[in-house]
């Protein structure tokens, strides 16, 4: 009986084959070769538009455009790495006016409930509106369709930085805040060095967020512009080039998910233990 | 030997007999969701009387533990000390000076560490002393950062942050940021709770030993009655809430420097002991028949 006491290793359950990972990583292979396959066929046999082309046509121009991004053949013959400069120049500006209005606004509406309270119809009215109704605002407002769209998207990437600033800053934990007030630091250096940093995890989750949509917005901002990837979607749309447009897609879709990569690092290197 | 670092113009380390305390006829009502609105949407609460008339004098550089069962109010009476939370009626003298806010000359050390998660243990040190003496040259607030780092038996872990220490380094960080700006008087809430029994003993010990070195006025809140008469002058005994009172005031009068081992030698510890035993339990039981009645 007394045996029955000591443990004996439980039986080892056969070893899995592969772990989670590599069984998702297979599964996704396989989806991606039956949505091809389904695509190939689909093409080749008239069930889409003639215009569709088939999944290896497109595979093909794919490569060929992303084997030399650089080329310049005039204004409206240009590699789509270039055309990804302009668009990603733009996005910087127009991101980095829309924070440079949100992260101080925020600030301020996280510090002073009133005013908060005060901004917040603002806010919540001019959240939901679509990129493509600022457009034409913008036209009429700034006569010019280069800074129009830089207004577009501007504005429509306030919204989550000034959100989550103001969150971040008015829910500091009490315990930073009774640290300062027993040190007797004064309102400026408790705002610098405390409520800042405590609230930076939230600025730039709300900055990542952001920047998403900044760059979601780009294609649209660009139907009136001249250069950039947005403005080649519906420049190629125009020469019916489908395998060029879903091109710009993938590439778009890459390239948003690099910058969502990178201000994912910026986010653990400020938080600090906070989250996690 | 700790060499004193200090400029001279600081005013605590000048005046040797500042930080007496005087907490007279202090009570304390968190008041209850009672407006209009509550009442319509049923959610009003009633006013609660945590304390009722607390009068305490305590002398400068005496060693004061409070001790109380759970929920009596005795976070509620040192937020008050520090500035922190205001006293329905009544007052809080320091020095003869009414308390209206928070201030340096109160080092406060936190149940929960409350350490900046952002700032390394040297940054976090250095930040109040640079707070609490802003025209102080950098080099000496680094000396200084690095004595109390020592003192507290962190030298090693400067460069670490929040989140890489254990609790009782958390505590001990703690511990030495309330004393690097040399406060007159330390408001302690259970800084210990939280450990294991080991780091706690050890933590009693330090604590012993830099209160030799330097003097102050120490409130100290606890849960241990073992720690209360390792360390203190004095052990403040309050009775259960609401409306929590003093009940009894005890002097220890045990010599200094005090050794943990030792203390049992001491006929008066078995009785001190048994009184404070007697009382928490006493104080325990009608919370627990009135839990129990409340619960039928
Ligand atoms: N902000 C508040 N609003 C309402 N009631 C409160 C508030 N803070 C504390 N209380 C009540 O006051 C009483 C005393 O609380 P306090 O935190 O001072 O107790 P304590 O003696 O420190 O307890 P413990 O030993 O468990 O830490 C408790 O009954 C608590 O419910
Ligand atoms: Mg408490």
């Amino acid at each position: 009986m007394a045996n029955n006491v000591i443990s004996t290793p439980a039986k080892r359950s056969s070893m899995p084959l592969l772990n989670t990972n590599q069984k998702a990583t297979l599964l996704f292979l396989l989806l991606l070769s039956l949505f091809l396959i389904f695509w190939e066929i689909g093409a080749r046999s008239g069930l889409f538009l003639p215009i569709m082309p088939s999944a290896s046509q497109t595979i093909k121009d794919f490569w060929t455009w992303i084997a030399d991004p650089f080329f310049d053949y005039g204004p409206n013959d240009k590699g789509i790495g270039l055309l990804l400069l302009t668009s990603l120049r733009r996005v910087a500006i127009g991101f980095l006016i829309g924070s440079a209005i949100a992260i101080p606004l925020g600030i301020i509406t996280g510090l002073s409930p009133v005013i908060s309270k005060a901004i917040d119809p603002f806010i919540q009215i001019l959240r939901p509106v679509s990129p493509l109704a600022w457009l034409p605002l913008g036209l009429a407002l700034m006569r010019d369709s280069e800074k129009t769209a830089l207004f577009v998207i501007a504005i429509t990437s306030i919204w989550p930085t000034l959100i989550n600033t103001r969150f971040g800053v008015s829910n500091v934990d009490p315990a930073y805040l009774n640290v300062a007030r027993t040190l007797g630091a004064s309102r400026w250096r408790t705002i610098t060095k405390v409520i800042l940093p405590a609230a930076a995890p939230s600025i730039v989750s709300g900055l990542r967020i952001s920047l998403g949509i900044a760059w979601l917005v780009i294609v649209a901002a660009e139907i009136l512009l001249s250069g950039g990837i947005g403005y080649f979607v519906w420049n190629e749309w125009n020469n019916l080039k489908v395998t060029s447009i879903i091109t710009a897609i993938l590439v778009i879709g890459l390239v948003g998910l690099l910058l969502d990569r990178l201000f994912g690092l910026l986010q653990t290197w400020v938080s600090f233990g906070q989250r996690s | 030997m700790r060499t004193n670092t200090r400029p001279e113009s600081t005013p605590s380390s000048m005046d040797t007999t500042a930080g007496s305390v005087s907490i007279s006829n202090v009570t304390k009502v968190y008041f209850g969701r009672q407006t209009l609105a509550d009442k319509l949407l049923k959610r009003t609460s009633p006013d609660f009387e945590a304390l009722s008339a607390i009068n305490l004098e305590i002398e400068h550089n005496t060693f004061v533990s409070i001790i109380g069962p759970s929920g009596c109010g005795k976070s509620t009476l040192l937020n008050i000390v520090a500035g922190l939370s205001k006293p329905t009626t009544g007052e809080v003298l320091v020095d003869g000076q009414r308390v209206t806010g928070p201030g340096p000359d109160r080092g406060v050390v936190f149940q929960s560490y409350a350490l900046m998660p952002w700032m390394t243990v040297a940054e976090n040190i250095q930040f109040a002393i640079e707070t609490v003496y802003p025209t102080m040259p950098v080099a000496q607030q680094k000396e200084i950062m690095q004595e109390y780092i020592n003192l507290v038996g962190l030298s090693g872990a400067e460069r670490k942050h929040p989140h890489e220490l254990s609790g009782g380094m958390k505590q001990r960080v703690g511990i030495a940021r309330a004393l690097a700006i040399n406060p007159q008087i330390l408001l302690m809430d259970e800084p210990f709770g939280a450990l294991d029994a080991l780091t706690r003993g050890f933590l009693q010990d330090e604590i012993e030993r830099i209160w030799e070195q330097e003097r102050k006025t120490v409130i100290l809140i606890t849960h241990s009655i073992e720690e209360a008469l390792l360390l203190s002058d004095k052990i403040v005994m309050m009775t259960r809430g609401p409306a929590a009172r003093i009940a009894k005031v005890l002097d220890v009068p045990f010599p200094r420097p005090r050794k943990r081992e030792e203390l049992d030698q001491y006929p008066q510890y078995h009785e001190l002991k048994a009184e404070m035993e007697r009382h928490l339990t006493a104080e325990a039981r009608v919370v627990e028949e009135a839990r129990v009645r409340a619960s039928v």
